[in-house]
């Protein structure tokens, strides 16, 4: 590729992805005329995207050899019963299911 | 004037700061991986740098390193550059009413739109007396500023890291899971988290880890489209939001 296709190629990436970003703010933006079904939509799709971004994060996870994904689980359920304890303190959750997470693959579950 | 706004701008910093921590160690785990790969591919340091300020998408970034070295293929890039970004259209409709009357803030929360970002702003409860915008903004800001300082030091300083970073990556885990449970405990419906569970991992089943995304939301799409009736009554508008 020479220099001006590399450009263009990054130039093409970049177009496409805020084209992505700003249509949905483009077509329906304008107060009070955003349509019925996509107010519903915008208060479905929250907690349906968490649940596939929380999925997205484990695709790699490996059920069928290794540890078969006792890792993760283990630092999941560290994260969830941290949450819970510290009473919701997001920086005690995160950062210790993270820890407990990092901790078993470099010394125990490797 | 400039001094209400200098004041609301640091309020909402210091509401903002914390929610993005876990970001940053995530970010910066994952950009310097980014700029390390760039480097190793044989390109200089501005180019991951570049592509971490404009296209601001991890996957796709990572792509574009492959692209760049295969022969030049325009309309192709544009329409796998579509796929891989097309779950931005779907982040977009929760943040409209967000994001309304923001004014000169409105193009730039836009602009940086992340799936990190969309789901710390929209879970997040911005507290009493905080500037909304002002907070989405920092959220925003740093979580850009955070990916595109991690590629610049992968591509300029990644060989020189020596301590123990396996399992880092785990940390955008915990927040994606902790945003979740948060979301179950507020919510008065489970049927639209199941559906996203469900619908995630049968499409990662059906269709392998590269390309489940784009199905995914889809299915959703039609799910939720089809259970429009039951759901909506359960749904509210959560959080205050008209």
């Amino acid at each position: 590729m020479t220099f001006a296709e590399q450009l263009i190629t990054i130039l093409l990436c970049v177009a496409a992805t805020m084209l992505t970003r700003f249509l949905p703010f483009a077509l329906f933006s304008r107060r009070g005329n955003t349509p019925a079904f996509i107010r519903y939509l915008g208060n479905a799709l929250p907690a349906a995207i968490f649940a596939m971004l929380v999925v997205y994060c484990l695709k790699d996870v490996d059920l069928t050899a290794g540890w078969r994904g006792l890792p993760e689980a283990i630092g999941i359920a560290a994260t969830v019963a941290l949450h819970i304890l510290s009473r919701r303190n997001m920086l005690v959750s995160i950062g210790g299911g993270t820890l407990a997470y990092m901790v078993l693959v470099q010394n125990f579950l490797v | 004037m400039t001094e209400v706004a200098a004041g609301d701008s640091i309020r909402a910093l210091k509401a903002a700061f914390p929610y993005t921590l876990p970001v940053f160690a995530g970010y910066w785990f994952l950009g310097m991986a980014y700029g390390v790969f760039a480097n190793a591919s044989g390109f200089a340091a501005w180019y991951p740098i570049v592509m971490a300020m404009c296209i601001y998408g991890g996957s796709l970034e990572f792509l574009v390193i492959s692209m760049l070295a295969a022969p030049f293929a325009p309309l192709q890039t544009f329409l796998v550059a579509l796929m891989v970004q097309a779950r931005h259209l779907f982040y977009g409709i929760p943040l409209l009413s967000r994001y309304e009357g923001l004014g000169w803030k409105k193009p730039l929360l836009i602009f940086w739109l992340s799936d990190e970002t969309f789901a710390v702003n929209l879970s997040a409860k911005v507290p009493q007396g905080v500037d909304r915008g002002w907070f989405y903004l920092w959220v925003s800001g740093l979580d850009w500023f955070y990916w595109v300082s991690g590629s610049g030091t992968g591509a300029l300083f990644g060989t020189l890291i020596e301590f123990n970073t396996t399992g880092l990556e785990f940390v955008m885990t915990a927040m994606f899971v902790v945003i979740f449970l948060e979301q179950w405990l507020s919510e008065r419906t489970h049927w639209t988290a199941l559906v996203g569970f469900v619908a995630s991992v049968g499409c990662l089943m059906a269709f392998g880890r590269e390309y489940f995304l784009v199905p995914t939301l889809c299915v959703m799409l039609v799910a939720l489209t089809a259970l429009k009736k039951p759901l909506e009554p359960r749904l509210g508008g959560g959080k205050g939001e008209a």
